[in-house]
């Protein structure tokens, strides 16, 4: 099988090769080593060494919003997967309707990042225009929007992950514990949550990458308004190289940190979850 | 016991009911200023129309012609159809032959497609957008072969995980009678792989439909826009919009994303659930 296979590489793995080459693996080579370059384009880079990385830290927006993204990964985490974990321990009970539930608190989720921030702008200026304000007054009201707004579209997509946890306990570990005499609350604490750690760990990891990496939400909701206060890492990034000439090296370099940042986030995240597997 | 249980399920029916209304009101809200004068929109957006505010198809008429939202439509139509078909065969393709030839390039072709989903896309974003340029893909065609290079990653990463619970001996035994690899893919693998071909299909069409960025750096835009850019360019410089084509858009931009959720709302929920438990 292995000979036969081999003469038949360029029709199965060329294309994808080629086509990830180009969309892929030389646009990040490219840009590790820009980022350690200053250019306007690809072809007049000139080599300048560590100095993007060292202009980063000295530039206070992303600084900001870094840490506005870290702060917002953290409640956003917090907020989804706690209703997320509500709403699928309900819905898992026997409840007319629990399909059709399902369906509603999912739907958001297919919405795109840009449509939802036109939705939500028009909301939340609306609620804010009784007190005379719009959602971009302060950045307070931004991170909040943001929040809501994340929820709305994550809620659902997390619930379906924490339903099919739910459902895969055994339910012979219950009628152990009601024959011993184990109350609701100790069933749920001694039982559904620790079984559910996997669900609960996967979600977590959602929810964090998907709050450091939000960018389209972001744009669409606040653009970063009030001055540049609400602006994530992403958006950060787009602005530094399409909205300010001559820094285009450093907007490069920003993205190496960012990248690494994903990266360090990702690779605990599946020793984490390597461990709770061999305690099983 | 099982009265007081009875009783429970009614009041949590009760409370999702409220709470799946509450859930769907942006919709609703939207819907229903898409009807109203520009001017009232943002004056009183929780209020119905009234003859006074009511503006008939005024709205979706500016926002068709302000977007140009059929051609948009078609574009951002062609391109999920066209790139998801794409990556759904070509990535198969790869991923049956990557996992059932071992070899150094199999192994660094799979490594480097898992290490690629970890990459953000701003870290690739202007170099991409370069070497696009470079090679002419800012058409909606050359935009299939973008998305079929970044998208590779996920797709192959979800086939050949799947492809390791697939024996290897139905394979051979229909080599043996005589198929060659192109037949033995086709025949008998690619229905095996039915589910995930499902998933990753699902999880592609999510992302390539509602994407943003990419396509706003690569296409070119005097020419075409997906639906989210052409969104984005109601808003106009210094930040006003108008927020009369705003809401028409948004319904009509929102009609074929409910459409598609209910028609096959079964197998994106099971897609999603796989998809995110293998990613």
């Amino acid at each position: 099988m292995d000979k036969a296979l081999k003469k038949y590489f360029p029709i199965f793995v060329l294309p994808t090769a080629l086509a990830f080459t180009i969309g892929f693996v030389v646009p990040f080579i490219l840009g590790i080593y820009l980022s350690f370059c200053k250019f306007s384009t690809v072809s007049n880079a000139q080599f300048v060494g560590i100095s993007n990385y060292v202009k980063i830290w000295g530039d206070a927006t992303f600084v900001h919003s870094l840490w506005f993204t870290a702060l917002f990964a953290l409640a956003s985490i917090i907020f989804i997967n706690f209703f997320a974990y509500t709403i699928a321990l309900l819905l898992t009970k026997r409840i007319r309707g629990a399909n059709l539930f399902r369906t509603v608190f999912f739907m958001p989720n297919l919405i795109g990042g840009i449509i939802l921030g036109y939705i939500w702008q028009l909301i939340f200026n609306g609620i804010l225009s009784y007190y005379a304000r719009t959602l971009t007054f302060s950045a307070a009201y931004g991170f909040w929007g943001l929040l809501i707004l994340m929820c709305w579209q994550q809620v659902g997509y997390m619930m379906i992950i924490y339903i099919a946890g739910l459902q895969s306990i055994p339910s012979e570990l219950y009628e152990a514990a009601r024959i011993d005499g184990a109350s609701p609350r100790q069933q749920l604490f001694k039982i559904t949550l620790p079984m559910s750690m996997p669900a609960i760990t996967i979600c977590t990891f959602l929810t964090l990458t998907n709050s450091f990496k939000l960018f389209d939400q972001n744009l669409a909701l606040t653009a970063g308004q009030p001055s540049n206060k609400t602006e994530m890492l992403a958006l950060n990034i787009v602005n530094t190289f399409y909205s300010r000439t001559g820094w285009e090296g450093v907007g490069q370099a920003k993205a190496v940190v960012f990248f690494i940042l994903v990266a360090v986030l990702v690779l605990l995240q599946l020793k984490l979850t390597r461990e709770k597997e061999v305690q099983q | 016991m099982k009265k007081a249980n009875k009783r429970k399920g009614t009041a949590l029916t009760v409370f999702f009911s409220v709470l799946s209304l509450i859930y769907i009101a942006p919709i609703f809200i939207i819907v229903m200023n898409s009807f109203k004068r520009k001017a009232y929109i943002n004056r009183v957006p929780f209020e119905m129309p009234t003859e006074k505010t009511f503006a008939g198809l005024q709205n979706y008429v500016e926002g068709i012609t302000k977007t140009n939202f059929w051609e948009s439509l078609a574009t951002s139509l062609f391109v999920t159809v066209a790139s998801v078909a794409v990556i759904l065969l070509c990535t198969s393709m790869a991923a049956w032959y990557i996992s059932r030839r071992k070899s150094k390039f199999s192994k660094m072709f799979y490594y480097l497609c898992v290490f690629s989903m970890v990459v953000p896309f701003q870290m690739v974003m202007f170099t991409l957008s370069k070497t696009a340029d470079t090679l002419h893909l800012g058409t909606p065609w050359g935009l299939i072969i973008v998305y079929l290079g970044f998208g590779a990653g996920l797709a192959v990463f979800m086939f050949t995980g799947f492809m390791r619970s697939v024996p290897i001996e139905i394979e051979e035994a229909a080599m043996i009678d005589g198929c060659n690899p192109l037949q033995t893919f086709f025949i008998v693998v690619l229905p095996i792989l039915r589910p995930t071909l499902i998933s990753v299909g699902i999880l592609e069409t999510m992302w390539i439909w509602n994407d943003y960025l990419l396509p706003y750096l690569i296409l070119d835009l005097n020419r075409w826009m997906t639906i989210p850019i052409a969104i984005q360019y109601l808003k106009g410089g210094y930040g006003s919009i108008d927020w009369g084509a705003m809401m028409a858009v948004l319904v009509l931009s929102i009609i074929p994303i409910i459409a598609f959720y209910l028609s096959c709302q079964k197998y994106i929920i099971k897609g999603v659930a796989a998809g995110a438990v293998k990613g």
